[in-house]
């Protein structure tokens, strides 16, 4: 099971969704596609169509960039940060 | 039983909800709304009452925002808002209206419409608006290729119009299978090769009359002008206004003669208001004429601007009219426009106003 972490901005937009999940997934669109199981409605936060990661949404696996086909291990840490952008 | 009047703000930086009683002078403020997402339109789902709002993030991606609770617990879908994995993905959604069926329809960018059954928890293409065989040629205004303005007919589930800037208007008549252009009269300068193309129009906004469906008033980068034969042809009516610019339009509850209108100066005179000067105008008699309105507005060094949705009217008597400035001004006239007064001047970047009354 992975550990994905989820930002602030994104608990927000699912009130009482916890910062920690655990999830099955080799890779983070799987890891994402299990998230979404639990959050319904959150890969459409994370994913446009492609599917590709929105554009200004960052993940981490064990603390290296990621994108969608990345592999992740079954005790990784994924972690999801909104890019630091807007005005 | 006491009526009050609900303003439904949309601007760059989330939603925000002003109230007042029947008399429209004093307003609580609340907000920012839908997590400070950019909100473009907003409207209240008829029987429901609950609040939607259009929105687009630029993290988390486009959503049609919900409230059954007057705006304090929110929930927000965008399941089916695709064109599908190939096709470019959706940016935002730019407007909402719900159907004399019980449906809605948004308005998107890139332009396209979606509509939901199931009170926007999903959604599906309209995809015969987007096959438009057209399409390869629609190009985008200042503000992208959106599909903004909606309004179905009021009793007939097969008819809709919507405007895509820039292209024009399009109708409906067998509920969204085909779509027919409807810019017949309405000039596009900007093309001087052809200033009448059958598609290429700068439609900014349009509005129906009151009890005549067959009559609409349309606010375009070109001009003024109003249709008497359900948008199969268009009349300018653009004669008295102070420039050929503009976004806003909103047409009277009951009297189908009347609109209003904010005229800004020219693309290339930056947008403001023509002159620095603040006004609406009005017209009584179908765009005849035009009236001027400004007291109480500033008519000095105003470098203001009022995008598309921002100026709505409620249906009181007489009717209450409100528009939001780019810089965040919310002005208010409670009798028809004659006379205005400032609500608050320190919002975000206003994009949208709907008013409703409440009883």
């Amino acid at each position: 099971m992975a550990t994905v972490m989820l930002p602030a901005s994104l608990i927000a937009l699912f009130p009482g969704t916890p910062k920690r999940h655990e999830v099955e997934g080799d890779t983070v669109e799987a890891v994402i596609g299990a998230l979404d199981r639990s959050v319904p409605g959150v890969r459409d936060r994370l994913l446009e169509a492609g599917p590709r990661l929105r554009p200004h949404i960052n993940v981490f696996v064990d603390g290296d960039p990621a994108d969608l086909g990345s592999a992740v291990g079954p005790a990784a840490v994924v972690h999801i940060l909104p890019a630091v952008s807007g005005g | 039983m006491t009526k009050r009047v609900r303003l439904l703000v949309g601007t760059k930086k989330g939603a925000f909800i002003l109230d007042s009683d029947a008399d429209r002078r004093d307003w609580t403020i609340s907000g920012p709304l839908c997590e400070g997402w950019p909100v473009h339109d907003l409207i209240v789902e008829p029987g429901s009452g609950a609040i939607l709002a259009a929105a687009g993030s630029a993290w988390y991606g486009p959503a049609v925002w919900r409230s059954e609770d007057g705006g304090t617990n929110w929930t927000h879908s965008s399941a089916g808002l695709t064109y599908g994995d190939e096709a470019e993905p959706i940016k935002t959604i730019w407007s909402l209206a719900a159907t004399p069926d019980g449906g809605l329809l948004a308005g998107v960018e890139p332009a396209g419409l979606f509509r939901s059954d199931d009170c926007g928890s999903t959604w599906r293409h309209v995809e015969g608006l987007t096959n438009h065989p057209t399409r390869p040629t629609w190009g985008p205004g200042a503000g992208g290729l959106i599909a903004h303005t909606i309004i179905p007919h009021p009793t007939d589930a097969d008819r809709t119009w919507v405007g895509i800037s820039a292209v024009g208007v399009f109708e409906t008549r067998d509920g969204g299978t085909s779509w027919e252009p409807r810019n017949v009269g309405v000039r596009a300068e900007f093309n001087p090769e052809d200033r009448f193309p059958v598609t290429g129009q700068c439609v900014h906004k349009f509005a129906m009359a009151a009890g005549e469906p067959d009559t609409l008033y349309q606010r375009n980068h070109c001009g003024v002008y109003r249709s008497d034969d359900g948008s199969a042809t268009w009349q300018e009516i653009s004669e008295g206004l102070p420039t050929d610019f503009g976004f806003a339009m909103v047409a009277h509850p009951r009297d189908p003669d009347t609109c209003w209108v904010i005229p800004l100066s020219t693309p290339e005179e930056g947008r403001y208001m023509p002159g620095a000067h603040t006004a609406v105008w009005r017209t009584h008699d179908r765009g005849a004429s035009w009236i001027c309105s400004d007291a109480g507005l500033p008519t000095k060094d105003a470098w203001l601007s009022v995008l598309r949705e921002a100026m709505a009217r409620d249906t009181l008597d007489p009717v209450g009219i409100t528009f939001g400035t780019s810089t965040g001004q919310l002005w208010h006239s409670s009798d028809e426009g004659e006379s205005w007064r400032m609500i608050t001047d320190t919002l975000p970047e206003i994009w949208g106003v709907e008013a409703v009354v409440l009883d």
